[in-house]
């Protein structure tokens, strides 16, 4: 049938047999998530949950669920992302001497560059999104976010960006290149298979999806807010939201265009980044990074945001210095502009520039001071209750204040020319990235679980996964930075020198650690679905909480808010039961709403379609992929029947039946 | 404390989008249309007709032309002005301004020492 190669060719591209599972360790995974996806599918099919999956979740344009997938997203890639880690662990820990390891270079190379592109763009950008998806409209009081449809689209695009990554595991290779991929490594000859083109476009779908997220973010925020809450009275949480999302505003744009100019070099035989055309690779280094250090603070600053609710809720205090807080907020979003080339002093530019990018990178660490010093003054005579969630925050402080010095090291020029590439450097961002951002992330859903479910995480097992991801981080990522002083450099999937093994069965040994951690984390969540009737939350407000977002049940009705509140105060929820609120128990009204949508989950499955296509040069696959894109985009547009009412005896039923729960907890 | 006097509220549809900004008017759009073009004519002209011998003049002509024909676009196609969305459309405007020039400027900069510093032997030795 196949017996015309041109046939296949053109039907196929450079797509054969075998491309598909190329390695034996690749068969095995491939065996144990086919026998999970089967698993899965025959259970859904059983319990008829297709019908309910797609008009409750895929369909869905309610922000609280959109903010629930993202998490899920954001969890199962990250358990992916750690699989990768512990395997590189695992590899430097046995490869001493003449044992070369289990993991031959060219697939070690795939691990280190698949950890970290997942790690940072699908397990915790979804994080990050997922948290302000659910949070940032219950804060600011608002039913939904500002573009319903967009935000189901975007969260579709990022899950399509995770889709083409993953399928790279089993068909074709993924790029060996490291995370960013620089030239002219990334180039067509020398990165001549699938990998980098997987990277490419798994990334260009994902960038739609996080801009667009952005874009809706933005407008969420600037236009509603509830009555009465200006700038300076929004939680810290949204306040940070929204720097995050200029800065993704700002910054994607550059990456998707730097993105386009390695895809034509690759495509299309421009010569943008290479070195024997007349291109330039250090263009790539440079543009790449002045997207890279405001991708950091992307990540991080919803974090911050996250630290703040809680250390206040969980001191029962106000958050001291809140001015304080939004000024360092802002300062460091400009400043995150204006630092990148500290990710490349040892590449040539002179003694000015560098010294002009430490230096601007050290003034950073001023505003980031400010904010610790802002959190501990809240726990300054406060009275602290140590839950899950401040039990994380204080374990940032600590880490993050350690993986800050070291920043200021590397930010010193001449030290960075001794510490550049080493592991050293892996030790720092891992150390503020983990400590910050996933830690954060934890303290968050830890602190708004209840709130998105209706009943709270269990304690033991969220303290057992406590234990043992912070003493196992200290335990994987202090030896890298005694390594890394000792001139190790990264990405080295053998070593010579028996001397260092020790450093890294000790390393591997915190990242076992690390994965018990996971593992606790899974149970925890487990154990508590089994549990949810005792660890219920029936008022709506567990911690005693401080902002909107506690005036709502536990999990909020649909329409979130029956009545807009109306806002007088930065911890508007504390002002209202300081004062006395009493909810409302009539007058209720029909409430807008928007209607589900199956066109974000259409437009996303045709865009991983469109990638595959590219990615193989089935150009015919490609190209109508892309046509039908444009075809349901704007047949979209004639769909006028978007939105409905939700009838007001519903309203009047929801808000009884939490009146009712209320009265029997009272 | 609570209120439903609320009118834009994000389900709000199809109806109701941007009821306030400025749609402009026939004469508006004229005029940026006709500034547009003349405005894309003459860097045409200039680079077509070889008007000035001195192609960095040529360019950054190019450029100054493309940046006033951006201006035009925001006020007579966007109706950006000052008071637009109660500052907001201002304030976004200065932000990607600065923005862009510092990585346009930033990136310039860091270019052109790499050229100055990176492989001596190869690069034709200029004053640094």
């Amino acid at each position: 049938m196949f017996s015309n190669p041109d046939l296949w060719k053109f039907i196929f591209g450079r797509l054969t047999w075998q491309d598909i599972l190329p390695e034996t360790i690749v068969v095995y995974t491939f065996i144990v998530v086919a026998i999970g996806g089967v698993a899965i599918v025959a259970a859904i099919t059983y319990y008829r949950k297709w019908g309910y999956l797609w008009n409750e979740w895929i369909t869905s344009i309610d922000h609280k669920k959109i903010g629930a997938m993202y998490m899920i997203l954001g969890l199962v890639m990250f358990v992916r992302g750690f699989s990768d880690a512990a395997m590189m662990r695992s590899q430097q820990a046995i490869a001493f001497g003449a044992n070369q390891g289990y993991l031959p270079p060219h697939h070690y190379d795939q691990i280190f560059t698949a950890h970290g592109v997942i790690m940072i763009f699908f397990a915790a950008m979804p994080l990050i999104t997922g948290l302000m998806n659910f949070v940032v409209p219950l804060q600011i009081g608002a039913r939904d976010v500002a573009f319903p449809f967009l935000n189901n689209f975007s969260f579709w695009m990022t899950a399509a960006g995770a889709v083409i990554v993953m399928i790279s595991l089993f068909v074709g290779v993924f790029a060996m290149t490291g995370w960013l991929a620089y030239p002219p490594l990334s180039e067509l000859p020398y990165s001549p298979d699938t990998g980098v083109d997987y990277y490419i476009w798994g990334l260009q779908v994902a960038g739609i999806g996080t801009l667009l997220s952005g874009v809706n973010m933005v407008a969420t925020i600037i236009k509603m807010r509830a009555p009465g809450m200006s700038m300076m009275k929004m939680p810290v949480f949204t306040w940070t939201a929204l720097c995050t999302n200029i800065l993704i505003v700002a910054a994607f744009p550059v990456l998707t265009a730097v993105l386009a100019l390695l895809a034509l070099d690759r495509y299309a035989g421009t010569h943008f980044f290479t070195n024997t055309g007349g291109g330039d690779q250090m263009m790539y280094v440079n543009l790449i990074w002045i997207w890279g250090h405001p991708e950091v603070y992307i990540l991080v600053l919803p974090c911050f945001g996250v630290y703040s609710e809680v250390v206040a809720t969980f001191c029962g205090k106000r958050l001291f210095g809140y001015a304080s807080m939004v000024y360092a907020t802002i300062v460091i979003t400009i400043l995150s502009y204006l630092v990148w080339l500290h990710h490349f002093f040892t590449m040539g530019s002179g003694a000015s520039v560098n010294s002009f990018f430490g230096i601007t990178t050290m003034i950073i660490s001023i505003p980031t001071g400010a904010k610790i010093f802002n959190w501990l003054f809240t726990m300054y005579k406060g009275r602290i209750r140590f839950e899950l969630p401040m039990m994380w925050s204080v374990a940032f402080m600590i880490t993050f204040v350690i993986g800050g010095m070291t920043g200021v090291m590397l930010a010193v020029p001449p030290a960075d020319f001794v510490l550049h590439n080493s592991l050293f450097l892996i030790a720092h961002f891992h150390n503020v990235i983990i400590g910050g951002v996933l830690f954060g992330i934890f303290a968050a859903i830890n602190y708004w679980f209840p709130k998105a479910f209706g009943f709270k995480l269990d304690q033991f097992w969220g303290k057992v996964s406590f234990w043992l991801w912070v003493p196992g981080f200290y335990l994987a990522f202090m030896p890298l930075y005694v390594l890394g002083l000792m001139g190790i450099t990264r990405r080295l999937n053998h070593f010579d020198d028996p001397s260092l093994q020790i450093w890294f069965v000790i390393a591997a040994f915190g990242a076992l650690l690390i994965g018990g951690g996971i593992l606790a984390m899974l149970v925890q969540i487990g154990v508590s679905i089994a549990r949810r009737d005792q660890l219920r939350d029936v008022t709506g407000d567990p911690w005693d909480g401080r902002t909107l977002e506690w005036s709502t049940s536990s999990p909020p009705p649909e329409y979130n808010f029956a009545f807009t509140p109306i806002v007088y105060d930065h911890d508007a929820w504390w002002d209202m039961k300081d004062r006395g609120y009493v909810r409302p128990r009539e007058g209720f009204r029909p409430i807008h709403m928007p209607k589900n949508t199956g066109t974000g989950a259409i437009l996303a499955a045709l865009a991983v379609a469109f990638a595959f296509g590219m990615i193989w040069y089935m150009w015919w696959l490609a190209a109508v992929s892309f046509v039908a894109m444009i075809v349901v985009a704007i047949g979209h547009t004639f769909n006028y029947n978007r939105d409905f009412d939700i009838p007001v005896e519903t309203v009047v039923a929801t808000e009884g039946e939490r009146t009712a729960l209320l009265a029997r907890h009272a | 404390m609570s209120s439903d006097a609320h009118a834009s509220h994000p389900a709000d549809g199809h109806h109701a989008i941007a009821a306030d900004a400025p749609h402009g008017s026939m004469k508006g759009y004229l005029t940026g249309f006709v500034l547009a073009v003349v405005l894309t004519v003459i860097p045409f002209w200039l680079v077509m007709g070889n008007v000035l011998d001195n192609a960095v003049a040529t360019s950054i002509l190019v450029i100054v032309f493309a940046v006033v024909q951006i201006v035009v676009h925001m006020i007579y196609f966007l109706h950006l002005d000052t008071a637009s969305e109660g500052g907001w459309n201002m304030l976004a405007l200065i932000f990607t301004v600065i923005m862009v020039v510092i990585g346009i400027v930033g990136s310039l900069w860091v270019m052109y020492h790499l050229n100055l510093n990176m492989m001596p032997g190869m690069m034709t030795a200029r004053p640094g």
